[in-house]
């Protein structure tokens, strides 16, 4: 997005934290904010699904209505027509009803699914993101930390991640956890979960944000205010999470926002594959894989989902990249490459900011 | 030099062992993945899944198991549970859809990611750059796969421009194979192409603030050629990086787009032994597909070692 300049003027107010300099420098960037107010949207309307289901459409995402038929405007029109194509938008015509139209041969009211399924889409996003930041950023710490031994098992162990092309090593987890489910000590995850596509997801995306994090700790140690905690009689586990980290909030924030992106894009392909979100349940990904069977006949049904997914994410893609204009405007890290990553399981991109080290 | 490059190349075999044998415990800690039971179909009898247990030495402890497979991929005669073909004819079979896909991608998503970020980075914060930048950003948000879906309605299915599928060989007609390849290509490269004009905008605006360029221009130097001699082509640097290593891994990209267009290249195949737990050909493919993703990154890691000596430095000092 359009690029705002580290502002010589910013830095010579009264009394400013580098947080406080960096919200203005956001305020400033009106795209990035035009942006966060339509994720904000995007999630309100997600939000708002069971107000929808109950109060306006009457009835779930995963009900299904094959045989009825609905009034509209005095007429009464079958939810599948004995052809087997379901009914297209109404918007208000049926007080509110199939708003979107149904959504198959079943007869679900596509505007309800959408709502939910662009909640199972998010949480599935946000909370697989959240898994590899923590992941990332003990697995950064640490390596890049301790280095020797401790650095090399890390590495090398991202190195085996990151040699596998990532789409393949999610369905060839998805297929076989979707199945089988989990077992974890006492937890026990069923196939059908969506905590399965979050673990998978969250696992597979770890490498490309803790190579990068692994850098900007190896640069950070080398720095006076480590040595003085050292010198203080700082403890490791001090130096790394009192010490390192705060330093590494900013990268982590844009890392975060970016990472939600290409995971939700994961999450697309993968269920669009059958080993991502299971059925009944849906997500913008499955909408798609189930509009897709009659794109020829009901377009709308492939072209709604995914224009949804599209918005998210390039809503968080820009928003991702004004903030890290905000908040690091000299950055060289640059993570924006999680999105294609995600999709089509391309890997490296990040080589970036390695080769500049 | 030489030091750096055998490190490199022994931390390759050992990555790639890891991988095969990630891959192996994957699909044989599964529950439910019991390939006898598989192969026997459904109504088997247990003296039936006994013998295939034997014939196919799934009996064997899993080390055991796991060296035969190895050994076999190496040799070249595995056979594939599902179908039981050999897979490596099935994979030499695929290659060429897979190799023309990915190498028509790429000519695409250079030419037209390294002209559109040259043309944003020329006209910064202009009405050309805003736009660019909008179709750049839009390309990397959305599912290929939905856009492959929606292409193909409208302009296979409904107006029939182009064939909704299928892959022609390019001997045997070079026309018809470009012409069953444009919509894949298209849909693989925006993409990428998104993301390399953005990478090379941003890399262009970090070179024209470097002294060399002013240097350039004070000596009287003219625009265009500042920014296509100097500019430039420090600029390219970071994508022919990027270049590398995603072309290493584009076989990931491949499984999408070949299953929603049918090209029956190595991804689809991928895709479909995934789907029947048919662990021989996934070892054989996620093995192929690891090895060039490591090999790309060798050689971009070599390179730069060559091209900048405190990365060698950097290495042996840890």
């Amino acid at each position: 997005m359009a690029g705002v300049p580290a502002d010589p003027n910013l830095a010579a107010g009264p009394a400013s934290s580098p947080w406080r300099l960096a919200l203005r420098r956001l305020r400033r960037n009106r795209v990035a904010l035009g942006f966060l107010g339509l994720f904000v949207a995007i999630v309100v309307f997600v939000i708002a699904a069971p107000l929808w289901a109950d109060h306006v459409a009457h009835t779930g995402p995963n009900a299904t209505h094959t045989l009825e038929r609905i009034t509209v405007g005095g007429e009464k029109r079958d939810v599948v027509n004995p052809e087997g194509k379901p009914l297209g938008p109404q918007w208000f015509g049926a007080g509110g009803k199939f708003f979107l139209g149904a959504d198959s041969r079943l007869g679900r009211d596509e505007m309800v699914r959408l709502m939910y399924g662009g909640r199972t889409s998010l949480i599935i996003g946000v909370v697989s993101a959240l898994i590899t930041t923590l992941l990332a950023t003990v697995l950064g710490l640490l390596s890049g930390y301790y280095r020797g031994w401790t650095d090399s098992v890390i590495s090398r162990a991202m190195d085996v991640l990151w040699a596998f092309p990532v789409l393949l090593l999610a369905i060839a987890l998805g297929v076989s956890l979707a199945i089988g489910g989990l077992k974890i000590g006492p937890v026990e995850i069923s196939g059908g979960s969506i905590w399965i596509p979050i673990l998978i997801i969250g696992f597979v995306s770890t490498p490309y944000m803790a190579r990068p994090l692994r850098g900007e700790v190896l640069s950070l140690r080398e720095k006076e205010f480590v040595e003085a905690a050292v010198a203080q009689g700082a403890g490791s586990m001090r130096v790394m999470f009192a010490e390192l980290l705060p330093n590494l909030w900013s990268t982590i924030i844009v890392f975060f926002t970016l990472n939600i992106a290409g995971n939700m894009l994961l999450e697309a392909g993968l269920s669009y594959l059958g080993v991502g979100v299971q059925p009944p349940n849906s997500s913008w990904g499955t909408m798609i894989a189930t509009g897709n069977d009659l794109i020829t006949s009901a377009p709308l049904l492939t072209i709604i989902p995914g224009t949804m997914i599209l918005l998210t994410v390039l809503s968080l893609n820009v928003f991702g990249d004004g903030l890290r204009d905000a908040l690091d405007p000299k950055s060289k890290v640059r993570f924006e490459a999680h999105a294609g990553v995600a999709a089509t399981g391309a890997a490296g991109t990040e080589g970036l900011e390695e080769l500049g080290r | 030099m030489g030091r750096f490059v055998i490190r490199r190349l022994v931390g390759t075999v050992l990555v790639l062992f890891a991988v095969s044998v990630l891959t192996f415990l994957i699909f044989n800690v599964v529950p439910n993945s019991d390939p006898a039971a598989r192969m026997a179909g459904k109504n088997a009898t247990p003296e039936l899944i006994a013998s295939i247990n034997e014939e196919w030495g799934f009996n064997d402890s899993l080390p055991q198991q796991y060296i035969t497979m190895m050994g076999k991929i190496f040799s070249g005669d595995l056979i594939s549970y599902e179908g039981r073909e050999p897979v490596d004819e099935r994979i030499v079979e695929g290659i060429p859809a897979t190799i023309s896909l990915c190498i028509g991608a790429a000519a695409i998503w250079m030419f037209f990611g390294i002209l559109f970020g040259y043309l944003s980075a020329v006209r910064a914060g202009g009405w050309l750059d805003r736009t660019l930048t909008i179709v750049a950003v839009a390309g990397i948000s959305m599912p290929v796969f939905w856009l492959a879906a929606i292409l193909l309605n409208y302009l296979a299915y409904e107006t029939g421009i182009f064939p909704s599928q299928g892959y022609t060989k390019l001997t045997e007609n070079p026309l018809d194979w470009a012409y069953h390849l444009v919509l894949p290509w298209v849909t693989l490269a925006i993409l990428y192409l998104g993301f390399y004009s953005r990478v090379l905008r941003s890399s262009m605006l970090d070179v024209m603030n470097e002294d060399y360029v002013r240097t350039a221009r004070a000596k009287g130097l003219s625009e265009r050629r500042v920014m296509r001699k100097h500019v430039t082509r420090n600029s390219l640097i970071p994508i022919v990086t990027l270049f590398g290593l995603d072309f290493g891994a584009l076989l990931g990209g491949a499984i999408l787009i070949e299953k929603i267009f049918s090209l029956n290249g190595v991804g689809q195949y991928a895709e479909e032994a995934l789907a029947n737990f048919d662990l021989p050909p996934i070892m054989a493919i996620t093995l192929y597909g690891a090895f060039f993703v490591v090999l790309f990154n060798s050689l971009v890691d070599i390179a730069y070692a060559y091209l900048d000596p405190r990365i060698r430095l950097g290495e042996s000092a840890q």
